[in-house]
């Protein structure tokens, strides 16, 4: 069992997943950041490999790349911030990127430098179920990472049961059919979307994503799953911050719905 | 040539995020059925004839072939409504979203001819029309902004990345995961997730069927010896290349952007420069770093100022069944003043590449050459009067 799959044996309810585009705002930041989420209470950190054309992501997740990549953020770079992060923290980390990125990384060699560095999963929105079915499913055992596939309101019954069959992990459910940072709120269409999917009996739990950015609908998202993710919403924030631990302790405060206190050498959760 | 998951050998598939499925699975299933069906065949043939002014002319380029001590046929796609081959594709593509029912339609340019071809099937079927082009685009090709505009669509810049053809693609396909219900996006050349580039090929391959009794009439059989055209993505090359892939005694030139000069740094020479990837949910061949990070091209051309080709392509040219040959921008520019002025024949800065490629190309003297002209140059003149100095 990874620490994903221990997380969700662990916890039923509330959990929260923040996104962060690695080498943004600062090509170092990425300890710190980690260190910080864990810090505030976050339980899964999902972290952007920046791309140079990501298809699937709206301006916000978009510029950040741009400036990681101007950072000079790499793969190889990145993997070395989390291992020496990893022995810091024993917090889940899931990667998020596209499917290019790990094609030319080698896919074997990026499976492994993932094991070696204390990743424990992966979110490759690009990977179609095929591919990964047919291509790379054995791979992905014998290193034992973690998977997410995602779902969205047009995705069909068959399909769904397709994604909890090669889901390891959890299902990452698209709460509206857009790009990152698109929308805002939760419509009643959405809810019986969520109640549709909920009465499906599945088999892995699901973390509602895009379009989740503050309190109401955090708690809304988790009332029809284990808990949501969120990027953008974060990403702005981080764009204005001065001091990330303070920011980022502040952010999760909101989200939580908790007060949030000044960050002091003493202060824990 | 495609298999049922969309592979040409090992290039194509369908690399989309999820959000993307239903639509794309939905034109999978169902666009060999609709666009073979007598329906849909009678609608395209006959719009394609009383709109679009096909047969398009096979024009033999005597005082061309003079030059060249060889025999030059010209395609004349240049002669098309819209002025290019695209609208072929874009006449196939509306049809079949009609067939889909649906009522709003997205697309990408970057020369602009397929924009304005799909501004112009979307206001002859009086649905909504929406285009994405890059900034940089939509300033050196602006006769082309003007014409989408007058036939009532609306232009969307693109302002990311180079802020050209690549950066309107990832727009377009941005507004597609954003209406997954009521749109379609007609995507402008062989490029992008199964089944975008056999579909595409399929309703440019009418250029090839053309060929086969056009040639036979004019010169007592059906293959020439060489095919030579230009490739952004592709569409007019597999639409000339079509119905002779599996004639090996016919070669087949595909004719790349090198820009300043393939290492330069400012090229679009996907064969030479690209590696195996994924751009646009295919696998195929384009410019990357060793991250798997795209790089921007650059070319004089917009319309082939790509990263990528398409998967058919890659294919082609990996298995050597199709030669590339990369021309720079000042060469391009030259072959289109020469054509001007020897056949009184203005291609685009496109079409200019594939002329140029005489220059290079090894050939014999009795051969037949084609050569698809694939647009005319209209929309190039500021491009062009900035060389008028040079030649005069
Ligand atoms: C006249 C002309 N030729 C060629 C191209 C390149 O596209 P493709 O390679 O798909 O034919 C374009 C694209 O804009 C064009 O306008």
């Amino acid at each position: 069992m990874n620490r994903i799959e221990k997380l969700f044996a662990e916890r039923q309810k509330d959990i929260l997943n923040i996104y962060f585009t690695a080498g943004y705002p600062g090509l170092n930041d990425t300890e710190t950041i980690i260190l910080s989420l864990e810090k505030a209470g976050v339980d899964l950190i999902e972290i952007g490999m920046p791309y140079s054309d990501p298809l699937a992501d709206g301006p916000t997740i978009q510029e950040s790349g741009q400036i990681a990549l101007q950072n000079g953020m790499t793969l190889d770079l990145l993997f070395q911030q989390i291992a020496s992060t990893r022995s810091k923290t024993e917090i889940p980390l899931v990667m998020m990127g596209y499917f290019n990125q790990v094609m030319q990384y080698g896919e074997e060699r990026f499976l492994k430098a993932c094991v070696n560095a204390g990743v424990d999963g992966l979110i490759l929105p690009d990977l179609p179920l095929y591919e990964y079915e047919h291509q790379f499913k054995d791979l992905f055992e014998k290193y034992g990472l973690c998977i997410s596939f995602l779902i969205t309101p047009q995705t069909p019954e068959e399909r769904i049961k397709k994604v909890d069959e090669l889901t390891r992990g959890f299902i990452y459910m698209v709460s509206n059919a857009s790009i990152t940072g698109a929308k805002k709120g939760i419509s009643e269409q959405q809810v019986d979307y969520f109640e549709r999917i909920g009465a499906m009996q599945l088999s892995h739990p699901r973390l509602i994503g895009f379009g989740i950015s503050d309190h109401e609908t955090f708690s809304t998202a988790c009332q029809y799953s284990k808990g949501a993710i969120i990027g953008s919403a974060y990403i702005k924030k981080m764009s204005k911050s001065e001091n990330i631990e303070q920011t980022t302790l502040d952010f999760v405060s909101m989200v939580r719905g908790r007060r949030s206190s000044a960050v002091s050498p003493q202060s824990s959760d | 040539m495609v298999n049922d998951k969309g592979y040409y050998g090992e290039f194509g598939g369908a690399f989309i995020p999820e959000m993307l499925y239903p639509n794309v699975e939905e034109l999978r299933r169902c666009y060999v059925e609709v666009s073979e069906s007598d329906d849909f065949q009678k609608d395209f043939r006959r719009l394609l004839k009383d709109y679009v002014g096909r047969p398009s002319p096979l024009y033999l380029a005597e005082r061309l072939s003079e030059h060249y001590q060889t025999n030059i046929y010209l395609k004349r796609e240049d002669l098309n409504h819209t002025g290019a081959h695209k609208i072929n594709n874009t006449i196939g593509q509306i049809l079949m979203a009609q067939r889909l029912g649906k009522k709003r339609i997205i697309a990408e340019t970057g020369a602009g001819q397929h924009g304005v071809a799909t501004a112009t099937v979307c206001a002859l079927m009086g649905v909504e029309c929406i285009v994405y082009m890059g900034e940089v685009d939509i300033e050196r090709q602006a006769p082309n902004v003007g014409r989408m505009k007058m036939l009532g669509a609306e232009v969307r810049p693109a302002t990311s990345g180079s802020k050209t053809l690549k950066d309107a693609t990832n727009e377009a396909i941005r507004d597609w995961i954003n209406n997954p219900e009521d749109t379609h996006y007609i995507i402008g050349s062989v490029v992008g997730p199964h089944p975008y580039p056999d579909m595409v090929a399929r309703f440019q391959s009418v250029i090839s069927e053309e060929m086969l009794w056009q040639l036979e009439e004019q010169t007592g059989k059906e293959d020439p010896d060489i095919i030579v055209a230009c490739v952004g993505g592709g569409s007019n090359a597999a639409g000339s290349y079509y119905h002779y892939l599996n004639k090996e005694n016919v070669r087949l030139i595909a004719v790349e952007a090198a820009g300043m000069g393939i290492h330069s740094g400012e090229s679009a020479a996907t064969s030479v420069l690209g590696t195996k990837g994924v751009i646009h949910g295919s696998r195929t061949l384009l410019m990357q770093t060793e991250d798997g990070q795209i790089i921007e091209p650059y070319s004089i051309s917009a319309g082939l100022d790509y990263p990528g080709i398409g998967p058919m392509h890659a294919h082609l040219i990996d298995t050597g069944r199709a030669e590339a040959i990369s021309i720079t921008d000042e060469d391009a520019v030259k072959a289109a003043f020469f054509l001007a002025r020897t056949e009184g024949i203005i291609p685009a800065l496109e079409t200019a590449h594939a002329f140029a490629a005489l220059d290079v190309l090894e050939y014999r003297k009795d051969d037949i050459i084609v050569i698809n002209l694939s647009g005319r140059g209209d929309k190039d003149l500021a491009i062009f009067s900035k060389y008028f100095d040079q030649h005069e």
